[in-house]
């Protein structure tokens, strides 16, 4: 049967909910020591001397390495060759790794870390983006040129909206904190264990650092408990560090980071400024936009040269617009390094488009889910980049499935009364209702500038038993692979699911297959998997097709049934599971598929005997795509995922407090492999950005910030450019208490190229809704935000102003109207 | 409490009642419960997930009342029951529903937080056979998860509440849709 499309749970989970799952930090390894990390307290200075006497007598340390100890490079390969494993000379940004110790126990470790002394020389140091653009610290600039929008804007008869929008830092805030185990082998090479997204990435710089060829450096992902981007270029770092200790020491290493140091010194989603300028046509068409969009990069360039390309590949939205100019800069500070994170560039220039798109709506006086129809992109559009959109365009049924689910037009009226009430109650209720829009579109994979990066492969091997081992160089990482690849598997071999087994990602399996980011996972593994099924399938063919299988299957069932019945078989064996229906693992009855497994296993029976191989390679290649770096314009990605977003707030205007009373998001995939994993997507996703819309940033130090450190208890001055709240306690993200209604609608324009005619789903969610509800906030309040997150604080001080900017303008009003008569 | 002590190796010796079987254990005495769990006694399936008492992911039964493993000392659980996510099964080896309920609805993403979940959720409904979505709300409001966005979870739990009242014996239609 089918398994494609349907609600299919988690083969994973089993593991999960009873506690069996073994993350990176359960695994332990004989004569394992433990590693702990001297950081700099500096954003910016010269290491003038590090001492490491008295740390060396510490007892059970076994190694301190600094960057001269390094017998590889001291590199941690990304886009840019600029990023230390271990400082070097110069310490450029807080948490910046110095050295590194391991020691039998954590505690010892991190005892001669502290022991560890650094003499710094403090430099001056860059702490701001405009700061860092003043002075030219530019990793990357894009251009995006289309059309003339200068002609444009100097036209009298268009309506023009221009603002300059802030977006703060996120925590990815996964559950578990990055950790790995590297485990020197016997012959020479190095396996390290880990919580990571990407073993290729970790896997180049372990062999970096340490010198080796790749092929002895082995990396194998263990469960890993949340990633959003946060483990996608980071882990290289600790898998690094534990490497180089594991072969100093020659024994195995484990390194799990503190929640605080997690939050101070891994990736984040960059903080971004945009100045946006928007011009549409008093009937409601969008005509041209002008931006500049700048992103905090940190000290290092990691991922955002490529997060910066996905923005303003992006830049004026799901929306036909014919004239454009985007100049995207990712600006050098000295600051913790940002890099992957959901949506990847996009949420801070959605945030900015979609806040353009009401304000513009406003002006010309429409209501702004028109507006957004009016302009919605259609197959046979073209996109920003000049990308003709040809085929799987589902943008504008998003829209119709979410004004049809919410009963838009009657809610729209409904609350506008129910506010009107409230204002007269007495005394006056000070909530008020509002509905806001938010929509996005997402090239699916990394598009022209991924390069080698783009393909994919994959292994599938059938034992005699009829099952099947398919290995993949992605990860899960709780978004539901495991569980959607063994759908495609199962389909396109045409076995019953439970004959497939998922194998943990391991490099000496697969080629590499690029990194699991890009909401490419579904398309580029599945469609690796399809290819080696189908050959495999072509082999079967050759001795199966038109073959007579009953008398196999009779044969079989009646040795399986003797066997059960002499209780020869272990209960829980294959054809136990087979012959007994009642086998219910988790309630889940598998005996409706037992005919289907009995064919399956009969023809893997015959095709042994006929010496068929039952194995082989996958590789998936990507459709060609198109990049001109002049212009910025091409056929940037091979197809995008479309979303739409309604968002109810209530906002008390007394306290600034906005509570989300519901949601509904459309999305368009394809096909969704898994309906319900793909309701996992969107419901975690839309939570995230409601974080990222309300409550989550972070506050840096500066001059003259005095806190308490909870380590040392002691008071003082934090150094300027040092995270602030690195703890869940002061970093909020969305709790149980913090959850509207979400309403997800799912829509289904398939993509030729995908598997069953998936697109991707990872990143839509969560990239449009900041910005409807900064939208619900205004259409609530009349405030305008410019800035995420709105915090009551935010939204208060803004109502305030709203105020006093309304008492200062109501004279002058009610002049107007008194000459007017 | 802590009468063992030995000077010597700084390890203190204390019994009590773990996943309804007697446990013995030495230990230093500085030790958080969630340390000796996992690292004296092997069960990991407990997780850190911030160390600070932030994040609900340590949670386990102490006397059947959620307790964060990372905020109390081994030593305050002798002579006391503790239930850890190991412990769940119910007598006959099957999985309590609330894992059973997590597992079909795929209420478990990345996993991490389940356990602390689990055992939060499974003082809930020993408490209130019936919850309302509210009353679940409130019960795990100090869990942290980012996978899920809690819908799932909150599913889960209704789903066993309702199977653990003998209402709702079968998975509803939608969840096995595709293993029919």
């Amino acid at each position: 049967m089918r398994t494609v499309g349907e609600r299919i749970a988690r083969p994973d989970s089993l593991d999960k909910v009873q506690g069996t799952a073994q993350y990176v930090d359960d695994l332990s390894f004989g004569a394992m020591l433990h590693a702990a990390v001297v950081r700099s307290p500096l954003a910016h200075g010269r290491i003038k001397k590090i001492s490491t006497a008295a740390a060396r007598r510490i007892r059970g340390v076994h190694a301190i390495l600094t960057a001269q100890d390094i017998p590889g490079q001291n590199l941690i390969p990304m886009i840019q060759p600029d990023q230390p494993l271990l400082a070097a000379g110069e310490v450029r940004h807080i948490g910046e790794a110095v050295a590194l110790v391991a020691a039998e126990t954590k505690s010892a470790a991190e005892e001669a870390a502290r022991a560890i002394t650094v003499d710094y020389e403090a430099l001056p140091a860059i702490l701001t983006l405009e700061e860092g653009f003043a002075k030219r610290e530019i990793v990357q600039h894009w251009k995006l040129r289309r059309g003339r929008p200068c002609d444009i804007f100097s036209r009298h008869d268009v309506v023009v909206v221009e603002n300059t929008y802030q977006t703060p830092y996120q925590e990815h805030a996964y559950i578990e904190t990055n950790g790995m185990i590297a485990v020197p082998e016997t012959d020479g090479g190095i396996t390290v264990y880990g919580s990571l997204q990407c073993p290729f990435y970790v896997q180049k710089a372990v062999a970096s650092v340490t010198g080796m060829k790749m092929n002895h450096c082995r990396v194998i992902q263990t469960v890993t408990g949340g990633g959003f981007g946060g483990k996608e270029d980071a882990p290289g770092l600790p898998a690094a560090m534990v490497a180089l200790l594991a072969q100093a020491t020659g024994r195995p290493v484990k390194y799990i980071l503190s929640r605080e140091e997690d939050m101070q010194v891994m990736s984040k989603r960059h903080p971004g400024k945009i100045v946006y300028r928007s011009a549409a046509s008093h009937d409601g068409i969008l005509l041209a936009v002008d931006v500049d969009y700048f992103l905090d990069a940190g000290a290092y360039a990691t991922l955002s040269p490529v997060v910066l390309w996905r923005g303003i590949n992006h830049a004026a939205g799901p929306y036909r617009c014919e004239h454009v100019r985007v100049d995207a800069y990712a600006i050098r500070t000295h600051k913790v390094p940002c890099g992957a994170f959901r949506g990847f560039g996009e949420p801070q220039i959605v945030f900015a488009h979609e806040r353009q798109m009401d304000l513009l709506a406003e002006r010309i006086g429409l209501d702004a889910l028109q507006f957004r129809e009016k302009n919605a992109l259609e197959t046979g559009d073209h996109t920003v980049t000049e990308h003709e959109l040809k085929e799987s365009v589902g943008f504008k049924d998003t829209i119709i499935e979410v004004r049809r689910a919410s009963n838009y037009d009657r809610l729209k009226l409904e609350i506008e009364k129910s506010n009107g009430a409230r204002i007269s109650e007495n005394p006056p209720n000070p909530k008020r209702r509002g509905l806001g829009w938010g929509c996005c579109y997402y090239g699916v994979g990394l598009g022209a500038r991924g390069g080698y990066l783009n393909p994919a492969g994959a292994s599938v091997v059938i034992s005699s038993d009829g099952s099947v081992n398919v290995a993949v160089g992605t990860t899960e990482i709780g978004q539901g692979m495991i569980t959607v690849l063994s759908q495609i598997a199962a389909d396109a071999l045409g076995c019953p699911l439970e004959f497939i087994r998922i194998m943990p990602p391991d490099t000496s399996r697969v080629p590499d297959s690029g990194p699991t980011v890009a909401s490419r996972t579904t398309l580029m593994s599945g469609n690796a998997i399809a290819d080696a099924c189908r050959q495999i399938k072509s082999r079967m063919a050759a001795v199966c097709a038109d073959y007579d299988f009953s008398k196999i299957i009779a044969e079989m069932k009646s040795q399986a049934v003797a066997a059960s019945a002499r209780g020869e078989t272990h209960p829980k064996s294959d054809f136990h599971r087979i012959v007994t229906s009642s086998y219910t693992p988790s309630n889940r009855a598998s005996g409706h598929w037992s005919e289907e497994a009995w064919l399956w296993k009969a023809t893997i029976q015959r095709c042994v005997q006929n010496m068929v191989q039952l194995s082989a390679h996958g590789w998936a290649v990507p459709p060609q795509t198109t990049y001109d770096g002049e212009t910025g314009l091409g056929d940037v990605y091979v197809t995008y995922s479309y979303s739409t977003n309604l968002v109810e707030v209530e906002v008390d205007i007394e306290t600034g407090e906005t509570t989300v009373l519901k949601v509904w998001t459309a999305h368009d995939v394809g096909k969704a492999i898994n309906p319900q994993t793909g309701e996992g997507q969107i419901e975690g996703g839309v939570v995230q950005g409601i974080g990222y819309g309300l409550l989550e940033e972070h506050v840096l130090a500066t001059d003259g910030s005095k806190a308490a450190t909870r380590k040392t208890g002691k008071g003082g001055p934090f150094p300027p450019g040092r995270i602030l709240n690195d703890q869940f306690s002061t970093y909020i993200i969305p709790t149980p208490m913090d959850i509207p209604e979400i309403h997800s609608l799912i829509v289904e324009h398939a993509f030729p190229y995908g598997p069953f005619g998936a697109k991707g789903l990872g990143e839509t969610p969560i990239i449009a809704v900041a910005p409807a509800l900064v939208n619900a906030i205004a259409n609530a309040t009349g405030i305008q935000l410019r800035e995420i997150p709105a915090t009551p604080e935010r939204v208060w001080q803004a109502l305030k102003q709203e105020a006093s900017r309304r008492t200062q303008q109501s004279p002058r009003r009610s002049r107007k109207a008194a000459s007017a008569i | 409490m802590a009468k063992k002590l030995k000077r010597k190796t700084q390890k203190v010796h204390i019994a009590f009642t773990l996943n309804g079987e007697p446990c013995e254990v030495a230990f230093a005495p500085h030790k958080t419960l969630l340390e000796v769990l996992r690292e004296d006694l092997n069960l990991t399936g407990t997780k850190h997930g911030c160390e600070l008492g932030e994040c609900g992911t340590c949670a386990v039964l102490v006397d059947r009342k959620p307790v964060l493993s990372c905020l109390v000392l081994g030593l305050t659980v002798e002579g006391r029951e503790v239930t850890t996510v190991e412990g769940m099964q119910l007598a006959d080896g099957s999985l309590h529903p609330l894992q059973t309920a997590f597992a079909d609805l795929g209420a478990a993403q990345c996993g991490y937080c389940t356990p602390g979940f689990l055992l939060t959720a499974k003082e809930l409904l020993e408490k209130n056979s019936k919850p309302t979505r509210d009353d679940i709300k409130e019960a795990l409001s100090g869990n942290l998860c980012r996978c899920t966005g809690y819908i799932k979870i909150y599913e889960a739990v209704e789903l066993a509440a309702a199977r653990m009242r003998g209402e709702a014996a079968e998975v509803p239609e939608e969840v096995v849709l595709g293993l029919k």
